[in-house]
């Protein structure tokens, strides 16, 4: 086991390395610097002018140089500054993460609280009318793309409602947070939530026609303790394999979906960012979103291995 | 040897029935079958592959996968209540308790993430009313019973760190945990290797004697049966169609396909001295079982039986018992065998 944990965490900062490398060069290789858009956008070319902000921002410097600079001020804490703004990225970044980090586990809670269960009631009653009607919403939950499913809720709520909560100022009570992104954790957990299903009905499925199976029928146990103790636990693996995977996609719907409910969170952020290159912004975020990723991912091979005692052992 | 005959029955099957619904068609995987256990008897159930041993037990249990398994018709009395006749919660409590099963893999048929003592202490703790550390001691002293070194070590393990023999001896004591009436063995040792198959067949009959559970022993290996079994049926084609005790089946079999059987074993003649019959050919039975969607009216062995005439491919014969035991279900196995003699 301990091992096993070493291992994952070292190929985890490997990972971690990887991405930032990757991160930082493609931000580069996009064509036009903030310095060119801020100039473009004045309609001015004083090209003396132009070298000298480029030298000040340190874009002059050569790419590997850049990317220590970055990574030494990251070790220390220092994110460098919004090159929009002039502020530190850490207070721009801050205060926008635990609304995403909120929306990302209601979407994500979401998910799994109605994929698992439904995906057992659609295995255990296999071909049977619940299972049917399971299966075809599922089957819409993956072709919706989340902002279309979002805008629907949205027109769909002010139609028959004449209104919804949306993002005007932070809310003030937990409630009032519940009630503000349950209609976006729904809209992005919705398609998560039908892979979720149908990979559980999948996998209990197989599961089901194991002999443990019917060696635990033939010791006298109910249909639910079979099912529940017996079958979906072993049917869990693969599924929370992908819910690790799912966060990442998450964190993409995320990004449309924010901007549809008007949500001020890392994800929508970003995309303005990246338009306006504020390279200081676009790179830690991503970072923070990979870090977000990788550690989930961590997250799901420990449950893996607390799951199933093949892999607690064999590590 | 007709000992067991003023013993009442613990087990008896009538007219059993079981029928698979497929695509392919109505399948007739145990058609008619009736045999009975006396307590503390080995009664060995023999036949091919396919020819519905398995479902048969699974019958007993009322484990046939469902849909497209069903039991259609007859009676399975243990201790004189009708199981096809419980509902679902009444015959949860004689699984595992009254009747219990193992079967022919250990490497699956147990719950890899689950420890073998959960596993065992479930089984007790579902039909006994004991604490979880109560049934835990039990679970040891069942895994001590079986003889697997070390149990309360083995308890807290999980089952990919045993050894074949060593979870289906695991098995063996999850199944005697509660006691029951009736164990199933269904291949018990076909998976294993030849030494440790000797060791569980010792194991299941010393404890069948300390306990007086009824066996049912289902197997196609007649060496098996020679060691272990009082009596015998054979079954083919999902059918019952000789049983005999062990000694009467192997000495003088009354039907074409049980001989066809015997034939087919290979026998060490040459530790007798008799080295010229060793270097025989060993005989087969010539042609397959025929698919169960699709069997012959008349008797399902006729179509490779050398004997057989238009009287067998019209009529399935009627169960007849030539000598006292010794039933058959063969149109010409007086013609054939003698029987009486």
């Amino acid at each position: 086991m301990g091992a096993y944990l070493v291992r994952r965490f070292g190929l985890m900062l490997l990972t971690l390395f990887g991405i930032s490398v990757i991160i930082f060069v493609l931000l580069r290789v996009v064509p036009g610097n903030i310095v060119d858009i801020l100039f473009d956008s004045a309609g001015m070319v004083n090209p003396a002018e132009k070298v000298k902000i480029e030298k000040e921002l340190g874009l002059d410097l050569p790419i590997p140089q850049q990317y220590a600079a970055w990574i030494g001020g990251l070790v220390h804490g220092d994110l460098g500054y919004s090159y929009v703004s002039e502020k530190p990225a850490i207070a721009e970044i801050a205060p926008r993460i635990p609304v995403t980090a909120k929306l990302a586990a209601m979407a994500l809670a979401f998910s799994v609280l109605i994929g698992v269960p439904f995906g057992v009631i659609s295995a255990v009653r296999q071909n049977s009318a619940a299972d049917y009607v399971l299966r075809v919403l599922s089957l819409s939950g993956l072709s919706l793309p989340s902002f279309w499913l979002g805008l629907l809720m949205l027109m769909g709520f002010v139609a028959w409602f004449g209104d919804m909560p949306i993002y005007t100022e932070p809310p003030a009570t937990l409630w009032d947070e519940l009630l503000l992104y349950a209609a976006p954790a729904a809209a992005v957990g919705f398609r998560s939530s039908a892979l979720v299903m149908r990979l559980t009905r999948s996998s209990m499925l197989e599961v089901l026609r194991q002999d443990y199976i019917r060696t635990a029928r033939s010791k006298g146990a109910s249909a639910s303790s079979v099912n529940y103790h017996h079958a979906l636990r072993n049917a869990m693996l693969p599924v929370v394999t992908v819910i690790g995977l799912e966060a990442a996609f998450l964190i993409g719907g995320l990004i449309v979906t924010e901007t549809v409910f008007n949500i001020p969170g890392v994800a929508r952020f970003l995309v303005e960012a990246i338009r306006t290159r504020d390279y200081p912004i676009v790179q830690n975020l991503v970072m923070f979103i990979a870090v977000v990723v990788v550690v989930v991912n961590f997250i799901v091979d420990m449950l893996y291995a607390v799951l199933d005692p093949r892999i607690r052992y064999s590590g | 040897m007709d000992t067991h005959d003023p013993m009442p029955p613990v087990l008896d099957v009538a007219g059993l029935r079981t029928m698979f619904f497929t695509r392919q068609g109505l399948l007739r995987a145990v058609d008619d079958v009736s045999f009975s256990v006396a307590r503390g008897e080995v009664l060995a159930v023999v036949g091919e592959s396919g020819c519905g041993k398995s479902i048969t037990a699974l019958s007993i249990m009322r484990l046939v996968p469902s849909p497209p398994g069903r039991i259609v018709g007859g009676s399975v009395t243990l201790d004189g209540r009708d199981l096809l006749k419980l509902d679902e919660a009444q015959m949860r409590g004689v699984r595992g308790n009254e009747m219990s099963m193992i079967f022919q893999e250990p490497m699956t048929s147990l719950n890899p993430v689950l420890t073998v003592g959960s596993q065992i202490s479930e089984a007790i703790r579902l039909h006994q009313d004991l604490s979880r550390a109560a049934a835990a001691d039990k679970a040891v002293e069942m895994l001590r019973r079986v003889k697997i070194p070390e149990p309360a070590q083995r308890a807290r393990e999980f089952p990919h760190q045993l050894s074949g023999g060593m979870r289906q001896r695991a098995m063996i004591a999850m199944a005697l945990a509660c006691n029951p009436k009736v164990l199933i063995a269904d291949e018990p040792t076909t998976a294993l290797d030849v030494t440790i198959q000797a060791q569980i067949l010792e194991l299941i009959l010393r404890l069948q004697q300390d306990l007086g559970t009824a066996v049912i022993l289902i197997t196609h290996d007649l060496g098996v049966v020679a060691e272990t079994a009082q009596r015998v049926i054979v079954m083919y084609a999902g059918r019952k169609i000789e049983e005999a005790d062990v000694g009467a089946l192997f000495a003088e079999p009354l039907h074409p396909y049980t001989h066809g059987l015997l034939a087919s074993v290979p026998r060490l003649a040459i530790m007798s001295g008799q080295v010229q019959a060793a270097q025989e050919r060993l005989q087969e039975i010539p042609g397959m079982v025929p698919p169960l969607t699709n069997l012959p009216t008349g008797c399902a062995f006729a179509p490779r039986c050398r004997f057989a005439d238009a009287q067998c491919r019209a009529a399935f014969p009627p169960y007849t018992q030539p000598r006292r035991g010794h039933w058959v279900a063969c149109w010409h196995s007086e013609r054939l065998y003698g029987a009486g003699a």
